[in-house]
């Protein structure tokens, strides 16, 4: 197994500035959306929370759960398609 | 420096491209038929898309020392009608004797109705009757875990070997069950919606490359043809070896599409 081929400093020295940056795109996303002054929630916004909740753990293995908490988890096949596109979330409905 | 990109659709793509891409090392690909961006109107179209998978780009990649392939079948998102999908499937025998076709594919599911399941059995038993190598597309976001499952299980009720199937588009939830049951797996690296280059670095440390590959599935979408050789650099940069980086773009994409008998580099 090829495992890390950098140590814990270089992975932070290398990746920090990036992921500070997408940690502060979220914070202007939800800053965003506070700016509406709507009450109404979507099923998306929600998963979003759930995943942040989710960054909180000290576990490996985040990022595979946040794509399971993003995930349908039925076993059968739909009726039919309906659509083509994805939301990148399970709709409630489903 | 040489890499294979074994899942971009050129179709999709300018001839600037195929220039960016040799000049970065790529020195084959191959083409997945695909849903184009909108619903065709006939079977016809079909045929006519078929055509420029096997006459029309090996000529343009030519021009730019890349050795086109590619791999014919009806999409999943253009499966939900269940005649015309047929009408697409009893086109594909013919086209399989050109030279730079290499199997059936990317077939699979897309929102997992009922219709497209069985679209991809028939077509599954097209590929088990005719001996073809299988390019699995998974379904994208939220429908992606049922959907591999779903495809696998499919397989499943075939006698097809699984070290001749293929499925593309595994993230971290899904890659550990599509390599524990057999198949070969590709990451596609996008930039929002699969795999970063980082991400599949990532998955390569904490799964090996065995049965791996990595593919720019560059497309019409936001995508980027020269992605394989930017997780090449993100792996060097993390100080892999050059067998690590060769072993995951070059030979493992050559092991796998060189059990057609038609896959090449020359």
């Amino acid at each position: 197994m090829p495992e890390n081929a950098m140590n814990q400093q270089e992975i932070i020295d290398r990746y920090f500035l990036e992921h500070r940056a997408k940690v502060l795109d979220i914070a202007a996303f939800l800053d965003r959306l506070d700016r509406c002054n709507e009450d109404e929630t979507d099923f998306r916004l929600e998963a979003l929370q759930q995943c942040i909740a989710e960054l909180q753990t000290d576990s490996e293995g985040r990022a595979e759960r946040i794509l399971l908490l993003l995930s349908d988890h039925s076993s059968e096949p739909i009726e039919s398609a309906g659509t083509k596109g994805a939301t990148g979330a399970q709709p409630p409905h489903s | 420096m040489a890499y294979i990109d074994p899942h971009i659709h050129m179709v999709s793509r300018t001839t600037d491209d195929y220039q960016r891409m040799a000049q970065a090392g790529c020195v084959a690909i191959t083409e997945p038929a695909f849903w184009a961006g909108y619903d065709r109107s006939s079977p016809q179209g079909f045929y006519d898309y078929f055509r420029q998978l096997t006459d029309t780009e090996p000529k343009r990649a030519s021009e730019y020392g890349i050795k086109h392939h590619c791999w014919l079948c009806i999409n999943p998102k253009e499966a939900e009608d269940v005649g015309f999908a047929r009408e697409v499937i009893s086109l594909i025998p013919d086209f399989l004797e050109c030279e730079n076709v290499l199997g059936i594919g990317e077939i699979g599911l897309n929102k997992n109705s009922k219709n497209e399941l069985l679209i991809l059995e028939e077509q599954l038993a097209l590929a088990e009757q005719l001996d073809q190598l299988v390019l699995v597309h998974t379904p994208h976001l939220e429908d992606k875990l049922k959907g591999t499952n779903l495809i696998m299980d499919a397989i499943e009720n075939t006698s097809l070997s699984p070290d001749r199937v293929l499925i593309d588009h595994v993230e971290e939830h899904t890659v550990r069950a599509v390599l524990d049951r057999g198949y070969w797996a590709g990451m596609t690296l996008y930039p929002d919606t699969k795999c970063t280059p980082q991400r599949a670095a990532d998955i390569i440390e904490m799964h090996g490359t065995e049965r791996l590959w990595i593919n720019s599935a560059g497309d019409w979408g936001p995508s980027d043809p020269l992605a394989v050789p930017k997780c090449r650099l993100e792996l060097a940069s993390r100080g892999h070896t050059r067998s690590l980086i060769d072993t995951i773009s070059f030979h493992n994409p050559q092991l796998f599409l060189s059990q057609s008998g038609k896959f090449s580099i020359e």
